[in-house]
Order: C-alpha cells, then sequence, then structure tokens
C-alpha cells in the first residue's frame, strides 16, 4: 500500500466526524438565519470596476446623510486602486477633509434628529448586520404612500423615514396589495410594484447600480475581506504539507508499537 | 512541540538494556530493527522544520501589530500651518506627531548671528545632525527666513526655551540669540545649531517641511512627497 | 515518579547544569518520556492536547486584543472595529480570538463526550472529572464575560438576558442582580468589571485547573477506549505492558492532529470567520442599543441547549425559577456522574445495549436542545425543547437504574490494539 493510500485512508477515517460536524453546522446555520429572506445581492467584492462605481454612488447618494465612521478615504482608495488626483477630486466633497479621514456625513446629527426623528444609521457595517440582500431588496422597495411624511414607504422596513433619495434614477413605483382572509381579520399580501413614473435608469441599470452600491457596502463591512481569503489559500496549503510532515513522522514511530 | 530523537535525549528513556535498540519481547512497543531510522530522522527534521517556519509566520502579523495603526498615521499625517501673520522675529508653535515644532521668521539681524555663532558650534556645516537635504546648509533651511525645527533638545527629549534677544542674563554675556534647554543647559543657536561643550550631541532634527504656497507651510511632508 | 532506572545518567551540559537546580529533568521524565499512555488511543482522544493549544491561542491573542481594547462604553464598539480596520493584522487576531471561542467549546464538548463514552469519569478518576467540570463551569464564564466585550448590541441584550436569571432568586434576587451589574441596568461599570474577570482572573483560575486537571490524570493515568486500567498488566521494571511513553508516541501523534486541527480552524477563520451567524452574529454589528432589542435573541451555540431548557419550563406559582433552577441543574447533574453510573464496565464497549441507547439519547437531546436554542420559541420548538429537556435528565437520572440491570460483556484483560502494518 502506498503512503498516500495510506495518508487518504486516514484522512478518510479523520474525516468522518468532521463531516459529521459541517453538516451539524450547516443544518444548524440553516436554522440560524432566521426571518424573512431576500433574493441574493449578488454583487462580487472581488469586481474592482463594480466597487469604484459603487463608491461613486455611495459619495454621491449616501453620504450626503450616512456616515461611514470606521472607513478611511485613503483606505478606500488604496484597496479600490483610486488615485490620490481622483479621490480627491471625485470622492471628497469637503476641501477641509484629509485622505486619511473617516467619511463623515455632511448632516449634523441633531439636524438629522430633527427631520428625520432619528439619525440616519452609520453605514461601516449595515452589509454585516443586515445582509446584502436585505440592502439590495431595501433600495428597490421604495413605493408612493401618501399617509407617509416623505411620500414613500418601504416593503422591506415599513415606515422607514428615509426618503426615497434614488426616486430620479429609479422613477417612481406604487404597490399593488391584495386583501385576504386571515385567521385574524384581513390581511393585506403584496401582490406587485408598477412603474408609474420612470426615472433617469432602466430597470436593468438601477438593478446594476443597486448592486453596485450593495457591494460597495459589503467592501467597507470588512475591507480585508478579500485579503483574508486571498491569503487563506496559502495557509491551509501550508498547513497540509505540515500535516502531511507529521503524518510520515507520527507513522514512522509508531512503527514501535506493536 | 517538542522534536522527537531516536537517539536518546536529555529526558528521553534510555533503554533497559542501556542500548536503546528493545524494551523486550512482551512490552507493547520496540524498537525493531526493520525500523529505518534515517526516515525517521528526516520526517522529523522535515515536521519541525515546518513547524518553526509556521510560527515565525504566525509572529509576524502578532509583531507587525505594533507598528503605527491607520488612524495614528492619520493623526501623524502632515500639517499646514498659516504664516501670513506670522511677524518678523516672531515664533510660531505647532504640535506633529506628538511633538512641538517651531517656525520662526527670522529678520536679517538674526540671520546675520547666525556667522558670528560659528566658532562656538559643535557642527556648524550639520555634518552628523538629522536634516533634509534641503536643509543641509549654514540657515538650515530651505528658505533662510524661516527657520522650520522640531522643539527637541537632541539630549534627553525636553523642549528648548526661545532665548532670542543676544546677550540674555539667563544664559550668558556673550549669547548671540537662541535656544537654551532648561533641564541640562544645552543652547543651539537660531539655527537650531548646537553649542560647545553642552551635553546634546547634535543640532536640533528639521522635519521634513515643504512652501504648498508663499503663506502657507506644511509640515511632516517635503515638496516631492505632498 | 521517575523510575529508579539503573541505567540513567546525569544530564550534561546546561541541560544539566538546570537540572542540578530545578528539577527539570524528572518532570519532563514523571508527564513525557516516562508517562505511560495506553497504546489503544483512538480518535477521540486528541481533544484533550488540543483543548490546551486552544487556551494557548485565547490567550496570545487576547493578550494582544487588550493592547487595542478600550473597556468603556463610549469606546469599546469602536476600539473593536478599530482592530478590524486600523491596526495591522488585527483583523486576523481577532477573527483566530473570535474563532478561538467556539472552537475551545467544540473540543471541550468532544472531549467531555470521550468520557462519556468510555467512563472516563469513574473511580478511580472521579476526582479528574470533577475537575474537569470545574474547568467547563469557568470557561462558560469566560466566554459570556468575553462575549459582553464588544458591546455589540448581542453582547448588551445577552448580558442583560443571562444576568437577570439571578433575578428570579427569591428575596435577594434584585439585589444580586444589582450587585453584579454594579449599576441599575448593564452599563460601562458592568463592562469594566466583566473586563477584568475576562482578561486577568478567569484565564488565571483556567489555567490553575488546567494544571490540576493534568496533575490528577498522571496521578491516576489515563484511560482508554477500552476502559482497562493498563496498571494492573506490568514488566519486570513496573512499566505497564500495554502503556507507550506520552514521549515520542503520542506528541508526534497530537502533533498530526494539530495539523488537522489547524485545517480546519483557519479554514474558518480564514473563509467564513461568522459561520454564516454561528460564531460571530449579524446583530453584533449593532452597537449596544439599551433602547432596542433585536429581534430574536439567543445566546452563541455552545450556550444554546442550556438555553432551551430554560425557556421550555413555564412560570409557575408566580415565579420563574424552575426554568433557571433546571438550566443549573443539567449542568450540577454532570459533576455527580461518577456515582449515578453503577455499571461494572467502564467504556461502552462492554456495556449493553440498554446503555448505549440511553448515551445516544443524551447525544440527541444535546443536539436537538442545541438547535432549539438558537430557534425563536415559535411552532414546534417549545414542544420539541420539553421532550427534549425530559430526555436529557433521564439519561442522568435513570443512571442509576439502567447502568446496574444492563447486560454487559466480558471485558479483556488487555487492551485491543490493532496493529495497522500487518
Amino acid at each position: 500500500m502506498s503512503a498516500f493510500a495510506r495518508l487518504s485512508a486516514v484522512l478518510g477515517r479523520a474525516a468522518a466526524p468532521a463531516v459529521l460536524a459541517l453538516g451539524l453546522a450547516a443544518s444548524v446555520t440553516a436554522v440560524a438565519g432566521e426571518g424573512e429572506s431576500f433574493p441574493a445581492a449578488g454583487n462580487d467584492v472581488r469586481n474592482n470596476a463594480s466597487l469604484q462605481r459603487g463608491a461613486r454612488n455611495f459619495m454621491n447618494y449616501c453620504s450626503g446623510c450616512h456616515s461611514a465612521q470606521y472607513v478611511r478615504y485613503n483606505r478606500v482608495a488604496a484597496d479600490l486602486h483610486i488615485s490620490d488626483d481622483v479621490l480627491r477630486s471625485n470622492l471628497i466633497f469637503n476641501p477641509d477633509t484629509k485622505s486619511a479621514d473617516v467619511i463623515r456625513s455632511s448632516l449634523p446629527t441633531e439636524d438629522a434628529k430633527r427631520w428625520f426623528g432619528n439619525a440616519p444609521p452609520d453605514l461601516s457595517l449595515i452589509a454585516r448586520s443586515r445582509g446584502t440582500a436585505y440592502i439590495s431588496a431595501f433600495l428597490k422597495s421604495f413605493y408612493v404612500d401618501p399617509s407617509r411624511p416623505t411620500g414613500v414607504n418601504n416593503l422591506v422596513l415599513k415606515g422607514t423615514a428615509m426618503p426615497h433619495v434614488l426616486a430620479s434614477l429609479q422613477g417612481v413605483q406604487t404597490a399593488e396589495f391584495t386583501t385576504e382572509k386571515g385567521q385574524m381579520g384581513d390581511v393585506e399580501k403584496f401582490e406587485k410594484f408598477v412603474l408609474t413614473t420612470p426615472g433617469s435608469m432602466t430597470p436593468a441599470q438601477y438593478d446594476e447600480f443597486v448592486r453596485d452600491t450593495v457591494n460597495f457596502l459589503d467592501y467597507i463591512g470588512e475591507p480585508a475581506q478579500v485579503r483574508r481569503q486571498d491569503l487563506g489559500v496559502w495557509v491551509i496549503l501550508f498547513l497540509l504539507v505540515f500535516a502531511g510532515f507529521a503524518y510520515g513522522m507520527k507513522k514512522e514511530y509508531w512503527k514501535d508499537v506493536t | 512541540m517538542l522534536a522527537p530523537n531516536p537517539a536518546p535525549g536529555p529526558w528521553q528513556r534510555r533503554g533497559a538494556d542501556g542500548t536503546g535498540s528493545g524494551f523486550g519481547t512482551e512490552q507493547g512497543w520496540t524498537m525493531s530493527d526493520e525500523v529505518d531510522l534515517g526516515r525517521r530522522q528526516l520526517l522529523t527534521n522535515a515536521t519541525a522544520l515546518t513547524g518553526a517556519v509556521g510560527v515565525a509566520f504566525v509572529a509576524t502579523p502578532f509583531l507587525a501589530s505594533w507598528k503605527p495603526s491607520a488612524r495614528a498615521k492619520a493623526l501623524g499625517a502632515p500639517v499646514e500651518i498659516d504664516i501670513a501673520k506670522l511677524e518678523p522675529g516672531a515664533m510660531l508653535k505647532v504640535e506633529w506627531r506628538g511633538k512641538p515644532v517651531w517656525v520662526v521668521r527670522r529678520t536679517p539681524e538674526m540671520l546675520a548671528s547666525l556667522k558670528t555663532s560659528t566658532p562656538l558650534l559643535a557642527d556648524p556645516e550639520s555634518e552628523a545632525s538629522d536634516q533634509p537635504a534641503y536643509a543641509k546648509n549654514p540657515a538650515r533651511a530651505s528658505n533662510a527666513e524661516y527657520l522650520v525645527v522640531l522643539g527637541v533638545c537632541t539630549h534627553l527629549g525636553c523642549s528648548p526655551a526661545a532665548k532670542f534677544t543676544p546677550g540674555d542674563v539667563t544664559v550668558s554675556a556673550d549669547w548671540p540669540g537662541g535656544f537654551y534647554c532648561p533641564c541640562h543647559g544645552s543652547k543651539f543657536d537660531l539655527a537650531g545649531r548646537v553649542f560647545k561643550g553642552v551635553p546634546a550631541p547634535t543640532n536640533l532634527k528639521i522635519p521634513p517641511y515643504s512652501f504648498p504656497s508663499p503663506t502657507r507651510i506644511v509640515v511632516g511632508a517635503d515638496a516631492q512627497s505632498a | 515518579m521517575a523510575s529508579n532506572d539503573s541505567s540513567t545518567t546525569q544530564p550534561k551540559g546546561l541541560y544539566g547544569w538546570i537540572c542540578a537546580r530545578f528539577p527539570l529533568d524528572s518532570m519532563m521524565r514523571e508527564h513525557l518520556t516516562e508517562y505511560y499512555a495506553p497504546k489503544n488511543f483512538n480518535f477521540w482522544y486528541f481533544f484533550g492536547a488540543l483543548a490546551i493549544f486552544v487556551l494557548a491561542i485565547q490567550i496570545v491573542t487576547g493578550i494582544f486584543l487588550t493592547m487595542n481594547y478600550k473597556p468603556s462604553a463610549t469606546e469599546a464598539f469602536a476600539s473593536v472595529e478599530y482592530i478590524m480596520r486600523d491596526v495591522e493584522w488585527g483583523w486576523l487576531i481577532r477573527y483566530l480570538h473570535s474563532t478561538g471561542a467556539s472552537a475551545f467549546f467544540i473540543v471541550v464538548y468532544l472531549h467531555m463526550f470521550r468520557a462519556l463514552m468510555y467512563g472516563s469519569y469513574r473511580a478511580p478518576r472521579e476526582l479528574l472529572w470533577v475537575v474537569g467540570m470545574v474547568i467547563y463551569l469557568a470557561l462558560m464564564a469566560e466566554a459570556f464575560m468575553g462575549y459582553l466585550l464588544p458591546w455589540g448590541n448581542m453582547s448588551y441584550w445577552g448580558a442583560q438576558v443571562i444576568v437577570n436569571l439571578f433575578s428570579t432568586i427569591p428575596y435577594v434576587g434584585d439585589s444580586l442582580v444589582e450587585w453584579i451589574r454594579g449599576d441599575y441596568f448593564i452599563s460601562d461599570i458592568t463592562l469594566n468589571r466583566f473586563f477584568a474577570l475576562h482578561v486577568i482572573a478567569l484565564p488565571l483560575i483556567l489555567v490553575f485547573l488546567v494544571i490540576a486537571h493534568i496533575l490528577a490524570l498522571h496521578e491516576v493515568g489515563s484511560n482508554n477506549p477500552d476502559g482497562i486500567e493498563i496498571k494492573k498488566t506490568k514488566d519486570a521494571q513496573g512499566r505497564p505492558l500495554d502503556g507507550i511513553p506520552f514521549h515520542p508516541y503520542y506528541t508526534v501523534k497530537d502533533t498530526f492532529g494539530l495539523g488537522m486541527f489547524l485545517i480546519v480552524f483557519c479554514g474558518i477563520v480564514f473563509f467564513a470567520p461568522t459561520l454564516n451567524g454561528l460564531f460571530l452574529e449579524a446583530p453584533n454589528f449593532d452597537p449596544a442599543n439599551p433602547m432596542q432589542t433585536p429581534p430574536h435573541i439567543a445566546p452563541v451555540w455552545y450556550f444554546t441547549p442550556f438555553y432551551a431548557m430554560l425557556r421550555a419550563v413555564p412560570s409557575m406559582f408566580g415565579t420563574q425559577i424552575w426554568g433557571v433552577l433546571v438550566m443549573f441543574a443539567a449542568i450540577a447533574l454532570l459533576f455527580f456522574l461518577p456515582w449515578l453510573d453503577k455499571s461494572p464496565v467502564n467504556s461502552i464497549r462492554y456495556k449493553g445495549p440498554l446503555t448505549k441507547f440511553m448515551l445516544a439519547v443524551f447525544a440527541v437531546s444535546f443536539v436537538v436542545l442545541a438547535v432549539c436554542g438558537m430557534k425563536p420559541p415559535q411552532g414546534i420548538y417549545p414542544t420539541l425543547a420539553r421532550i427534549f429537556t425530559v430526555t436529557y435528565f433521564l439519561f442522568f437520572l435513570l443512571m442509576p437504574w439502567y447502568s446496574r440491570i444492563d447486560s454487559t460483556k466480558s471485558v479483556p484483560s488487555r487492551v485491543t490494539y490493532h496493529d495497522h502494518e500487518h
């Protein structure tokens, strides 16, 4: 029997409980992923062009009200291969902001509270706390609701204080509901959105816009994630070599044991 | 991890018969004659070496985590100073990387005093001192009118006091004007050059700096790197 | 004890110089080269050594995290993000620590289940088992206090709920809870004292307990999958015939085990550090907010079996202390295992079908309760939790009965060891 066959036999023996444990973990995480599910955002943090577009979208449409207080401009520029000139001219709007500064919103918190009822949340970790699918669905689910002070409501976050700042791009949509008889009385069930006024973008372009923006939020949620995975491949390869040698060593010593 | 050694090591078990080549037949473990000691040694060395490389790899991020963080670098970023209101003969103090940086707008008389002080100095040409290339001249400045210098004594790190008046009695009667360190009495002229016979070994350090406009100074960045 | 081996010569050189002044050589002999471990250890015997390794990971990464962490309500959350983003390699150190916490419980649970299978808690290893259980308690306290430190919203509400368990104690409950928190709510003061306990007090206790655990093990000797005392059959020199020196045979084997463990561990650290919300929960990426509980709160996975039992028991007679008592009893019963087991044999290999069935029931109950504890208390889960709380307790409470009446197989006098070479 070759050494390799023996190694794989042992790996097989050791793997059985490991596979069991992983299977358990998978079933449990399926359990842990509670609540409503949304279609996957479909973003890719390795797509640099998309991240750059997302950064531009974020600075133009989000950073007016939302901060990203743990994210530094120069870190974004370095990770996304954005030159200092482009950073200063296209992404930093306040001349007093240094490129090593963190992203603060241009809106004072006190004013925000007065206007919206509560301060717009910091977006540094929004993709980690809510998930990319949630944000993607949220940005696509504004609809006209004259009963709201902002004139719009959101299917994903009912009664949100956030106005539809992307309406000029997406256009204006209404939501159609059907009424169903439930156990506790009538239940409004969402049917579909109808685009009543087109925006400057086609629905496909708007989806792309949302995907890029969510991609950027995913990236700032954990700026080291691509580096982490890239390094992980080498770490695992190294450990395989180590475990291989250790297995051979164990095998040699255990020849003594009869 | 202990690297096992086939030969009895200092803490390894010696064989009952003293040869290390077998422990009796009824024992559950015997060193049989078929065992290839060379192969065992090779695999032990390979494992130990890989393990040592692994430990070195693991140590790297831990040691690197002590380097200045992104925040420390942001706080230590170059500082821009407006010098439009700085009067001739006056001094401005700014903090850069937690240390005082002095900007002195030198009058023609002050610049003239640099010549009279030269014979008294330990390193008038700044050969042994620390400064950017553009400040390695008698005035120790890229623009002689403005002295930009780190206000930290090269002896033990006190911040010297400004004593610009020639003949200041609190220093000495032949004082040409400059800086005097209260801690151990080190003296520097108006270009931050150290006097002979004082504890401080070298001239005051000049940080990198540049003039983005005639009335603004950036401390912490050279003209090319800014 | 170091044997009085006639061939032993005095160590030489620097090592000899140290040994003349410090019992290094005798310690090495007693615990490594002349500690005889049964030769038939299997897969389940990796986890003791791995637990020590994970403890070392936690101590080293913990020390480096404290260098940048700020134990204050206003700065804690931001300081963790500072570590994750601004400190060079801070993300790696933090993920090693957060993954290490879960890994610690995984290896400890497997280590404990090994003891359950092979009867390692039985005489003469009762004290070894009890010390191990105290380690488990200290570990739970350590993990609970550590979980508050990131000051995320799950940290906050988790601490709120667990600390409030003590308020169910009659008469003193409310003042006790105030005393634990040092405030009227989970505040900066609570965070600061949990930090002190997490980084100094409990790690010290854990290290001392682990040393005591190893000393107790080496005093009575290791059990094995056959549950046979290898000390009963010795050679002329007094060495167990079925024993092999721990070093080099088990040091090389554990080195391989470490390699395999690290592959799984690093796989999680580098490719799935949150493990889909199981190791790092999504609501904990929101800062602590005393005004808003996350929609669904549950402790981290390693506490959920006990949390499920807590929720499974309803309030009765105007107090909810029953659930708390059940939860603590579920842990306390483990302490009494050595005295509940009346079987004439140690290992599951030689026990009868009834005992095997009950052990399987216990394992299934633990896992199902763990899942129930993660789910919101709706639908089928409260019912499942109640059923399996009962079966969990039956494993212990019926043990004096079924372990006595169950059939057994005859135990061989020597361990079974299959030499893979032949």
